[in-house]
């Protein structure tokens, strides 16, 4: 019945060991990483640092939506790249969330064969690798485009040929329109959709837009049976249910798990490095390899995912929180 | 007592953390008993392995070489297929020892990734390939085009460099898988390739459907040294492999073959008994390895002349002159500096 | 009316629905059929193919290249061990599968059978020849880094989901830190951490494996996913049991894995297999880092320019076997979650 039995068994000061422990040989472990890590990196002549983001990337980005030169530095290469992915993720949020519902509904049909197809659509899309998919949509956009000499005209300008959709733009610093017209090479002036966009976004959309149909599936199975005979018997239409009853509630249950779908998607347009659309984790990979900085490009790209997610993470907290069910 | 007692724990708990340094790259690969040489995945004439897993090629005959000097048998060699992006990391983790990987010299590559360039064992500049029904006959033509080019490459920066100095625009298409860039081409999404000039006769050969319906413009818009590269801070390791070179320049400057090495041995001009390893002459100790290096080089892959010959020669399907390769008494570029 | 057909035509707007479904179908299959069967090409013979070519499908792909596809470039005298690999992980799997035989026994043995599959494919003992691992590829390596990768982070996961729900702050900060970490970034990042950063630190000298990264890399991306569907689980447990435990003198070790875990188990199965499958589908990303899986041996079947044309059959092929597992799991899954929900009813 000494002081230190009593210490030891006192249930606080037990929990207060396990952790200066713990944090101990984590730190230790840490120490011996960092340790190494500069090892090597002395050993290979390389530092450590950031000062690599000044200097001039020497390397061309062919999709951008600012201005951006061989000149520029690779921090303005890293700002393209991030607008790459936001670019093809918002769209193809929007494009995975309509064609989402689309299929929700449809799954939930009263023809069974609207439904089974439906079901059918989900189960093969969802049971299929991304990357497969990808390179497919890819693969068929590259060899089914028409060739750079014969164009596919769709009306009003806008182009479709093996370099991409082509759709009349601004000139710069002003609201006159160039056109696409034909060159040695190809259709040049307006702007242009490349096929690896569109690939990547075709890919995207409807991988996700399988899971997002689950997810609104299951929201609106979740709302109560009461609510449809509610509705009915006020009278309301089946469109009219549809959007002022059972759609509201089910996305209540249904935001967390599709905002999660938009995080994955947004990850997902990592992929795009295989066929070669220049998002954030390209410009990384070629920064990387240029400058032999592995572990201040890769720190920075997965700086900038975890802060996207997080972002998103906080939103969706804040709206769970203003659309709670306030029970009584 | 009790302070040494302390001194001394904290410098082996010290020597514990920090890793002792790593023994020289020679002696590792006699212990492992192969030399890991990095090389392309598949270019014809340089790194290509066949279906039963055998590579051949240019850069590939140079890693056997380095075996055959240092271990003493050519096939001693385990090859390490690498993307253009992971060669430099192979080198610097320890994955490989050596990469001989068509790697263009560069200051940067030299001096900024912890890794070395010896010696250039092909001199190569960058063209475009093009098909020929688009009639452009010369690379100032090409304003506007859409050129595939590898990502995490010279190529890229020199082709960047090329059009901004014509002034002219261009559209990058950019991959880093070189096959998937040879079909993009293949299918018309780019209307130029630009890659090393021997890059292009290798791939014209080997991945078109019809290799007369392209051509190879006139211009070559950069200098691209290949050689092979390793890590800094092992000097005798390094010399070994740059005279694994000069050993097969000199063999073809003395004309000496693989076929004929094994007489010349008992000839008596003090170059090639220097060369062979023959009389009092054991040049290989200096760089770790026993007199007769050069001799196993020779006899076992052959000398420069050779090695060209066989991977990128005129009986090749890339058919490539010797041009800037050709020894300098020949008017091209390989001189070698004399063993004594 | 035939009392069958009345669900598809009872109503204007479901009867012209279902005509309208049903000739875009007649059509599709109209188009697609002959392709796929009709003039289809079922020998390795490339001119057959060729003069098929955009009639017929050229299935010779398939005869010619199935090796490759299988099982990656893994010497040819010895693939007996690579299926025998695949044959007994997927049984262990099967034989986990099944509810009756749920004991720790099992699982045990489970395990030593993955591991004695991982031994027969490397080889080096027995009079087995070493196989380096750059030769492993194709369904094979999938299966073993699916495999591997699902069953070596359970126990991190575990422990990761336990430090999340912990009383200690420090331990909770850590692992939900670690957690919110590796979900955050995409796969893609996590594989060339593996692939380009793990050496570096690592005291010089030490050079694992490739295969070895990549798998350490998945494991542990995996652990972290897997981990907050086990919290899910561990929430669900009533606060009831745990002070129940308590009143019994069950230290927090005991009442874990006495109480809490074996209850959490029930509703966590069906959510981890989809995370099995999830990562069985994500292994398909381990070819950007060159290990040569089912789809990275596909993309060298097609190197070769003969076949290359032939691109859409390969694709279906290679589509088709992952379909196969991931909807065999998905419905096992689907079946335990209504067979779970009806016990608890």
């Amino acid at each position: 019945m000494g002081g230190g039995i009593f210490l030891l068994s006192n249930k606080r000061v037990r929990a207060l060991i396990w952790q200066v422990v713990l944090g101990l040989v984590l730190l230790a472990g840490l120490g011996v990483l960092v340790q190494n890590l500069s090892d090597n990196m002395a050993r290979r002549g390389v530092e450590f640092g950031f000062g690599f983001l000044s200097g001039p990337a020497g390397f061309d980005i062919a999709e951008r939506l600012i201005a951006y030169d061989a000149d520029s530095t690779y921090w303005r290469a890293y700002v393209v790249g991030v607008i790459n992915t936001l670019r093809v993720a918002l769209i193809g949020i929007v494009l995975a969330t309509l064609f989402g519902l689309m299929i929700a509904i449809g799954s939930l049909s009263f023809n069974p064969l609207l439904q089974r197809l439906c079901r059918g659509y989900v189960e093969v899309i969802r049971n299929v690798p991304l990357l497969l998919q990808l390179f497919f949509w890819y693969l068929s956009l590259a060899a089914g485009l028409p060739d750079n000499d014969n164009p596919f005209e769709l009306g009003l300008g806008i182009v479709l040929s093996k370099s991409g959709l082509q759709i009349p733009w601004f000139i710069e610093g002003g609201w006159d329109l160039e056109f696409p017209e034909a060159g040695p090479f190809g259709m040049v002036g307006g702007a242009a959709l490349s096929p690896e966009f569109m690939a990547l976004l075709a890919g995207l959309s409807i991988y996700t837009s399988a899971f997002i149909a689950e997810v609104i599936r299951a929201g609106i199975l979740s709302v109560p049976k009461g609510q449809y005979e509610a509705a009915r018997a006020l009278g309301l239409s089946a469109g009219q249910q549809l959007r002022f009853v059972i759609l509201p509630q089910a996305m209540r249950v249904a935001i967390p798990p599709m905002t999660n779908q938009y995080l994955n998607l947004t990850k997902n347009s990592s992929l795009a490095v295989a066929i070669g659309y220049p998002e954030l984790v390209s410009v990384a990979t070629t920064t990387l390899n240029q400058t032999g900085h592995a572990v201040e490009a890769l720190a920075i790209l997965m700086l900038v995912y975890l802060t996207m997610s997080l972002l998103t993470s906080l939103l969706m907290h804040r709206f769970e929180r203003a659309t709670a069910l306030r029970e009584r | 007592m009790n302070r040494l007692k302390l001194a001394g724990a904290a410098i082996a708990l010290g020597l514990m953390v920090s890793p002792a340094m790593a023994s020289k790259t020679l002696e590792a690969i006699k212990k492992k008993g192969e030399v890991s040489c990095g090389v392309n995945t598949g270019l014809g004439g340089f790194g290509i392995a066949d279906s039963s897993g055998k590579w051949t090629g240019f850069d590939v005959d140079f890693c056997r070489a380095v075996a055959a000097a240092a271990l003493g048998d050519a096939n001693k060699v385990r090859y390490v297929p690498l993307s253009a992006a992971q060669r430099f990391t192979a080198l610097q983790s320890g994955e490989i020892d050596l990469l001989s990987r068509n790697t263009t010299w560069t200051m940067s590559r030299d001096t900024q990734l912890g890794t070395t360039f010896g010696v250039t064992t092909f001199y190569d500049g960058q063209g475009f390939l093009i098909p020929k029904k688009l009639k452009v006959k010369s690379a100032k033509q090409l304003k506007g085009a859409t050129v595939c080019v590898q990502s995490g490459t010279t190529t890229e920066k020199n082709l960047a460099d090329y059009f901004r100095q014509q002034k002219m625009q261009y559209k990058p298409v950019v991959y880093e898988d070189l096959k998937a860039l040879i079909a993009a081409y293949n299918e018309g999404r780019c209307a130029v390739f630009t890659s090393d000039a021997s890059q292009l006769a290798a791939i014209r050969a080997n991945d078109m459907k019809v290799p007369d319906d392209h051509m190879i413009l006139p211009e070559i818009i950069s200098k691209e040294p290949l050689g092979p590269l390793v890590r800094r801070g092992d000097d005798d390791w390094a010399k070994l492999v740059t005279w694994v070179h000069f050993a097969m320049i000199t063999a073809e400057e003395l004309e000496i073959t693989s076929a004929n090495v094994d007489a010349k041995r008992s000839e008596t001009i003090p170059e090639i008994q220097r060369l062979l390893g023959q009389g009092n002459n054991d040049f290989g100790k200096s760089i770790g390895v026993d007199a007769a290096w050069a001799y196993r080089v020779i006899k076992q892959v052959g000398n420069y002349g050779e090695v060209f010959e066989r991977n990128v020669g005129a009986k090749t399907p890339l058919k490539l002159s010797r041009g800037q390769n050709d020894l300098w008494t020949k008017g091209g570029l390989q001189y070698a500096p004399p063993i004594r | 009316m035939p009392i069958w057909l009345a669900p598809y035509f009872k109503g204007r707007f479901n009867a012209m629905t279902s005509l309208a479904l049903l000739l875009l179908l007649g059509a599709l299959l109209w188009e697609t059929l002959p392709w796929l069967v009709g003039n289809a090409v079922w020998t390795n013979d490339l001119d057959a193919c060729r003069a098929a070519r955009g009639e017929g499908a050229c299935w010779g792909l398939v005869g010619e290249k199935w090796r490759l596809i299988l099982f990656g470039r893994y010497p040819f005298e010895e693939l007996w061990r690579p299926t025998l690999a695949c044959l007994t992980m997927v049984s262990a799997c099967i034989v986990l599968s099944r509810r009756e035989w749920w004991s720790t026994r099992v699982i045990g043995g489970a395990v030593l059978v993955v591991v004695f599959a991982v031994l027969l494919m490397l080889g080096g003992f027995a009079g087995l020849s070493e196989v380096p691992t750059e030769r492993f590829g194709g369904l094979a390596l999938t299966l073993l880094l699916a495999i591997v990768g699902n069953l070596l982070s359970l126990p991190l996961a575990v422990l990761l989901a336990l430090g999340r729900c912990s009383d200690l702050p420090f331990i909770r900060t850590v692992c939900s830190g670690f957690v919110e970490l590796v979900r955050g970034v995409p796969l893609v990042t996590v594989l060339f951490m593996a692939s380009f950063m793990f050496p570096l630190f690592l005291p010089s000298g030490m050079n694992p494996d490739v295969l070895l990264r990549v798998a350490v890399g998945l494991t542990l991306f995996s652990a972290a996913y897997q981990a907050e569907v086990i919290r899910g689980g561990i929430n669900s447990v009533s606060r009831g049991q745990i002070e129940a435990a308590q009143s019994l003198g069950m230290g927090y070790w005991q009442t874990q894995t006495k109480v809490v875990l074996p209850q959490a188990f029930r509703v966590v199965v069906p959510p981890l297999v989809n995370s099995f499958i999830a990562l069985f589908k994500d292994t398909s990303l381990v070819t950007i880092v060159s290990l040569f899986e089912l789809f990275g041996s596909l993309k060298l079947a097609l190197a070769d320019p003969q076949w290359r044309p032939f691109y859409v059959e390969g694709f279906l092929f290679v589509a088709l076997v992952y379909w196969v597992f991931c909807s065999a799991m998905s419905r096992y899954a689907t079946g335990l979650e209504k067979d779970f929900a009806q016990a608890r009813r």
